[in-house]
């Protein structure tokens, strides 16, 4: 359980593009989240709420953008995607395959209303 | 609405400090790793049966990060070498921070190896790079066979896998191929040993691989 420190880690990211008096004008947060990122989406979700509430920032909501694991096999060149954890390459069944994507954890953008 | 554009790693504050500790790691020729696991598959045994064989040879600290006590710093403690504990008061993880705030009491000068014990818990740990040159994940044999299926985020991260508790095989459903298997199917690259602190197998491989890792010095 360690999204609350990670949804800390988003706020404290937000904080630096928006000053807390025009706070009531985020509208989302845009966050990406890799599936073997170790975060669990509903729990950052959950944990960013509660941190925001009652603060300046609880306009803000997490809008949350999901990476699936995808992968290269070193041998053959495909790229297939990693589901149910199967790390073998679908195409010629080698299991030396490069991860390229699914571990991200970023702050991706911020949706402000104009003029308020 | 407009938008404003950020692209920002969410832990990249922990991931600047942890390049400062390395960049120090490095200055002065240590070797650190950060041995990660559930509570209770063995850590701070492994350690203490790897201080037993390999202490009187090389300098080595360590630093104990746990959720209360320091009942594993006392431990170690007993094989005369620096030690530093960390309590994180219900925290699930160490951070690089926090192990910068311990490296202060740690005379770096001189040391040949670094052990960071972090926090027992298999999914939080992956997330936090603390500065090591690797991640040595132990899982015991009472664990079960299909823990790096379940986890495979700490598979992924490590390089040295630890099956430790193999002397209990014979009581258990575990499985060692299919175990050993399950991790190598998420991380082929893992270097695997299979080791008991109760009968000391498999100790002076582990041990002889670290001693390996210090003379070739990251």
């Amino acid at each position: 359980m360690h999204e609350l420190a990670i949804a800390q880690g988003v706020l404290d990211i937000v904080r630096q593009y928006v000053p807390e008096n025009e706070a009531g004008s985020i509208h989302s947060v845009r966050v990406r989240i890799g599936r073997l990122s170790g975060v669990v989406p509903e729990s950052l979700d959950f944990s960013f709420e509660a941190i925001v509430a009652g603060t300046p920032w609880q306009s803000a909501k997490l809008q949350i953008e999901h990476v699936p694991a995808l992968s290269q096999c070193r041998n053959c060149g495909a790229e297939f995607e990693i589901e149910e954890l199967a790390f073998r390459c679908p195409a010629c069944g080698s299991t030396d395959i490069s991860l390229i994507a699914g571990r991200e954890l970023q702050v991706v953008e911020i949706e402000v209303e104009d003029g308020k | 609405m407009s938008i404003v554009t950020i692209e920002r790693k969410v832990l990249e504050r922990n991931d600047e400090v942890a390049r400062q500790n390395r960049a120090d790691f490095q200055r002065h020729g240590i070797f650190v790793f950060n041995i990660v696991s559930s509570p209770g598959a063995g850590k701070t045994s492994i350690l203490e049966r790897t201080l037993e064989q390999i202490g009187p040879d090389l300098r080595i600290a360590v630093i104990e990060g746990d959720v209360q006590t320091d009942f594993d710093a006392r431990r170690v403690a007993r094989y005369k070498v620096p030690v530093v504990q960390i309590v994180t008061n219900g925290g699930c993880h160490l951070e690089a921070r926090l192990v910068r705030d311990a490296l202060a009491g740690i005379e770096l000068a001189g040391l040949d190896m670094l052990i960071i014990e972090n926090v027992g818990n298999l999914v939080c740990p992956a997330n936090y790079d603390l500065g090591e040159a690797l991640k040595v994940v132990v899982l015991s044999t009472t664990e079960g066979d299909e823990k790096p299926l379940k986890y495979p985020g700490m598979f992924l991260n490590a390089s040295v896998l630890i099956i430790n508790k193999i002397d209990l095989l014979p009581y258990l459903n575990c499985d060692l191929a299919a175990l050993r298997g399950n991790a190598l199917q998420i991380n082929p690259a893992l270097k695997v040993f299979e080791t008991s602190c109760t009968t000391l197998a498999g100790i002076s491989e582990w041990c002889g691989w670290l001693k390996g890792k210090v003379s070739g010095k990251p």
